[in-house]
């Protein structure tokens, strides 16, 4: 597929498909982020995850429209605050779905995949009725847009960089939460011996939906980026749960490190095929690629060895 | 590294090791078991007991060592293939079908029809039902044979994985705190029940309560820390200023 | 099979149970309703034999699938193909630039039949196929994820990602599959229009025979050693393994049993409905064929029919009345089903007919009511 190109043309392709490919990058990480952070603590897999994140696209949707009518002077800093909103309204949806319907499931796991999947077609639905079968799309603050042209040849978009930071900064924060704050170490506790954590006086339920919020307010904010890759629909998030459980999986469930490179190694592909062969070759070879080494190596890149 | 059988012992273990995640849990540990023998493995928590257990049955797989059963080296065989050697594993838990009666427990254990197809054209002549009737009277369940297993108390759930072991007729019986959790008289008939089961076979037992210990044993293991601390008759290893140091002074 | 502790083939009240349906499949429905409905209960039909399929795999195995589309697609794909081929004859296609093969090849500027195709000009070869191709490639999922002991949630998602890939896959290789269009215009098998009324009504019938012989076949499977082996699974693998059983065979044999359940159901699909499409491939159809089999009972053979036929009806009805309604509806089933109703319609059936078993076998002998319920008293 290489044929036809220099080197220095294949450089400079890697190179512009590598960047376009670090907001795909950047949801992906943020919507795996939040699925693993359930999926360690729980064993449940959260099949909503994708709507969980259009609702966080959604809440981006309405600042964008209220800066813009009510507030045109302070536009440019809309978007930060529609990503703290955004989190907002996606944990405290996390936090309700938690009460009303995760907790009642712990021991089954088969069964909340298909009690959340329920729960992603009420979103659909709900989302259809509010805001329209219709995709909608954000207008980006001037200071998001354009690129900086590094060579001739090579441009990388403004947007595309400032969502990796923040999407590295909140990884950070979910690793020194994880590991550095006492609410973290009680969290690791209950994943440890739920029992245990019981007894010596952790109040795991209140840990369960204090961290299946948190997952899903990080989906929320993903939906935030995402608004800046794609415009937003009833069904937009149901396109990346696949590709989100394989990140997960693929990093290995426990391993922070493992689901960065995993959603790194997965939406680099993508994006650099997706110049050589149509869109959904490219999907079709990467995701592929990632079945097979799962079936190879289930337990994925980064794993402990633990006594049986 | 040994490549036959190194001894005329029914069981030889030799130099076996685990670890995870750099703890030895079991830690070069040989021993050997006669034909007929029954050998109890005592030991503080954490000794590494239940882990040498699962070690022979391959329910854990070792980091170094061989464990020869008869003529088979069985660290490189997978769990069904030790079972079909001969070696039968009880668990510390009662670990039984619940969702099914005594009689389908007992049937599922039934040594035969044990490939996808054996089971699917598997037939309950007289002779599976004769040995099933008999196993049951054996373990005192031949009156719940058709109830659900799951409704039976602690100590016949005990027993019945018991007689789902005997009903594979092994060679070696790996028992896992056989009398944990049951009353008093459910203790002295289990004591009777392996008198008569253990006729013929090898036995493994781990166990915490002494005065059963003594009642069975011919000879005991002391593991402390993953090693082997002493090994002798019951009466010796009282007298043992080590033993009596780690484990029974407590 | 005469002594008292070798359970019959099947007991009174499942004969009349399966007796029940078949009069309801082979005459009270081709009797109430004119051909059009029929067509569309035989369509809801192909689907129950995917919901089966589950019941042995998911209710008695415990293995969740969330990609059976893709044995049901293939199945139906595989005749697809020959029929296809059947319909695109030089005569009928002369009007293409390359006459002889099928239409939306020749749009996709195709000259020549894939190598893949040809073998499917030849009836015999497709009809192994049917069964063979899904099955195969079922075996090898479930041999790569089993013998290394992956279950659970891990299987369920990779088979759904399996889902995805091959949607994507179908849909991007337009002239090679159709796309996302799938296989259309479908007309005769071996010069017998599948189209007539008449037709579809023997095709209706061979449909619901297959069914119920697939029925009398898993019942029979669930009656064995293996049957129970299944339940013993679920609940303790690790003592399955340890009364001598090689645990992951018996996986790799239940769910290539599923898989070519459902291919058989998406074969009849195609000749009843005249097409196959990517659309029955896909994550969103192979999940809702578990809701399918969870309405109905996840333990329950025959109440997998029931759940199917059920919500295909529901879907259908208020889904040309109201769309949105029916996503709402659809959404709270799966959640009710989980939270309320772990055993489906079986369930409700057997707690409302208990009582009644009770009250008339109060002079029986304790023990057996007790080994009569057994089966039903797996709940997961």
């Amino acid at each position: 597929m290489f044929e036809g190109y220099s080197w220095a043309e294949l450089g400079s392709i890697f190179a512009m498909q590598g960047f376009a490919g670090l907001s795909l990058f950047s949801v992906l990480v943020l919507m795996a982020l939040g699925l693993a952070i359930i999926f360690g603590q729980m064993g449940v897999i959260n099949m909503a995850h994708g709507e969980f994140m259009i609702l966080g696209a959604y809440v981006t949707y309405l600042c964008s429209n209220f800066f813009a009518e009510n507030l045109p002077a302070l536009f440019s800093g809309y978007f930060l605050i529609a990503m703290l909103l955004a989190f907002l309204a996606s944990a405290s949806l996390g936090a309700l779905v938690e009460w009303g319907l995760i907790r009642h499931l712990y021991k089954r796991p088969l069964d909340t995949l298909l009690a959340t999947w329920g729960l992603s077609l009420i979103l659909q639905q709900v989302y259809r009725s509010v805001f329209g079968a219709r995709e909608v799309g954000v207008t980006l603050p001037d200071w998001l847009m354009g690129s900086f042209a590094v060579t001739d040849m090579i441009e990388i978009p403004i947007n595309g960089v400032f969502v990796m930071f923040l999407t590295l900064g909140i990884t950070a924060g979910v690793w020194l939460w994880n590991f550095r704050s006492s609410w973290g170490t009680q969290m690791r506790a209950v994943v440890q011996n739920r029992v245990m954590a019981g007894a010596v006086g952790i109040d795991t339920e209140r840990i369960d939906r204090l961290t299946f919020a948190i997952g899903c307010g990080i989906a929320g904010i993903a939906g935030s980026a995402f608004t800046m890759i794609g415009s937003t629909g009833p069904t937009s998030g149901q396109l990346y749960i696949v590709d989100t459980f394989l990140v997960v999986v693929f990093g290995g469930a426990q391993s922070l490190l493992g689901t960065i490179f995993s959603a790194f190694a997965i939406s680099q592909s993508q994006s650099t095929m997706e110049f050589f062969l149509s869109g959904s070759m490219a999907k079709v070879l990467t995701l592929l690629t990632v079945v097979t080494i799962l079936m190879i190596r289930p337990q994925g890149l980064m794993s402990l060895r633990v006594r049986a | 590294m040994l490549d036959s059988r190194p001894s005329d012992y029914m069981l030889n273990v030799e130099g076996l090791t685990v670890s995870f995640d750099g703890f030895k849990a079991v830690d070069d540990l040989s021993f050997y078991v006669d034909e007929e023998e029954i050998r109890v493995i005592i030991g503080p928590n954490g000794a590494g007991k239940t882990t040498v257990l699962d070690l022979i049955c391959g329910r854990t797989r070792a980091s170094a060592g061989q464990v020869w059963f008869r003529d088979q080296e069985l660290t490189r065989l997978k769990e069904h293939e030790i079972v079909r050697t001969g070696v039968g594993r009880k668990f510390q838990n009662p670990t039984i079908y619940e969702d099914l009666t005594v009689f389908e427990n007992l049937e599922i254990s039934y040594p035969s029809g044990r490939t996808v197809f054996g089971a699917l054209g598997f037939k309950k002549t007289r002779a599976v039902i004769d040995r099933i009737e008999e196993i049951a009277e054996t373990i005192f369940l031949a009156d719940c044979l058709h109830h659900v297993s799951g409704a039976l108390s602690h100590g016949q759930k005990q027993w019945l994985e018991i007689g789902m072991l005997l009903i594979q007729d092994p060679a070696l019986l790996m028992l896992d705190e056989p009398v944990a959790g049951m009353s008093p008289s459910e203790r002295i008939r289990t004591a009777e029940l392996l008198q008569t089961i253990t006729r013929g076979r090898s036995v493994l037992v781990i166990e915490h309560d002494m005065a059963f210990v003594e009642n069975i044993a011919h000879r005991v293991t002391v593991l402390h820390q993953g090693r082997i601390l002493a090994e002798g008759s019951m009466d010796k290893i009282k007298s043992d200023p080590r033993v009596v140091e780690v484990y029974l002074g407590h | 099979m005469s002594s008292p502790t070798s359970r019959a083939f099947a007991t009174r009240g499942e004969i009349l149970a399966f007796a029940t349906l078949a009069v309801l499949l082979l005459a009270v429905l081709p009797a109430s309703m004119e051909i059009f409905r029929l067509n569309l209960f035989g369509k809801y039909l192909t689907y129950a034999f995917v919901a089966i399929g589950l019941v042995l795999c998911w209710g008695y195995g415990g293995i969740l699938s969330l990609g059976q589309g893709v044995f049901f697609g293939l199945g139906g794909y595989c005749l697809a193909m020959f029929l296809k081929l059947e319909a695109s004859d030089p005569e009928a296609t002369k009007i293409q630039s390359t006459p002889g093969i099928p239409d939306f090849m020749d749009w996709n500027q195709l000259t020549e039949l894939p190598w893949f195709w040809v073998p499917f000009e030849s009836l015999g070869f497709a009809l192994v196929a049917v069964v063979l191709v899904p099955t195969l490639f079922a075996g090898l999922i479930a041999f790569a994820m089993f013998k290394r002991r992956v279950g659970g949630v891990y299987f369920a998602i990779i088979t759904q990602s399996i889902a995805a890939i091959l949607t994507i896959l179908i849909i991007g290789q337009q002239g090679l599959t159709g796309g996302v269009n799938g296989i259309t215009d479908l007309r005769t098998l071996k010069g017998w229009d599948i189209r007539t009324d008449e037709a579809k009504l023997v095709l209706y019938y061979v449909n619901a025979f297959l069914l119920l012989g697939a029925l009398v076949f898993c019942h029979w499977v669930l009656g064995t050693k293996f049957g129970r082996i299944l339940v013993a699974m679920r609940t303790r693998e690790d003592r399955v393994r340890f009364s001598g059983y090689d645990v992951a065979s018996f996986k790799i044999f239940v769910f290539c049993l599923a898989a070519a359940l459902s291919a058989i159901g998406g074969a009849m699909f195609t000749l009843q409905v005249g097409f196959m499409s990517p659309s029955f491939v896909g994550i969103v159809p192979s999940i809702e064929m578990v809701i399918f089999a969870a309405v109905g009972g996840r333990l329950s053979l025959l109440g997998a029919v029931y759940g199917t036929l059920l919500v295909n009806w529901a879907k259908t009805t208020f889904s040309e009345t109201m769309p949105e309604l029916w996503l709402l509806a659809m959404g709270g089933l799966f959640i009710a089903v989980v939270l309320f109703f772990p055993n489906g319609l079986a369930g409700l059936w057997q707690s409302f007919r208990q009582p009644l078993m009770h009250a008339i076998r109060r002079h029986a002998p304790a023990g057996s009511v007790v080994a009569d319920a057994a089966p039903e008293g797996g709940t997961r």
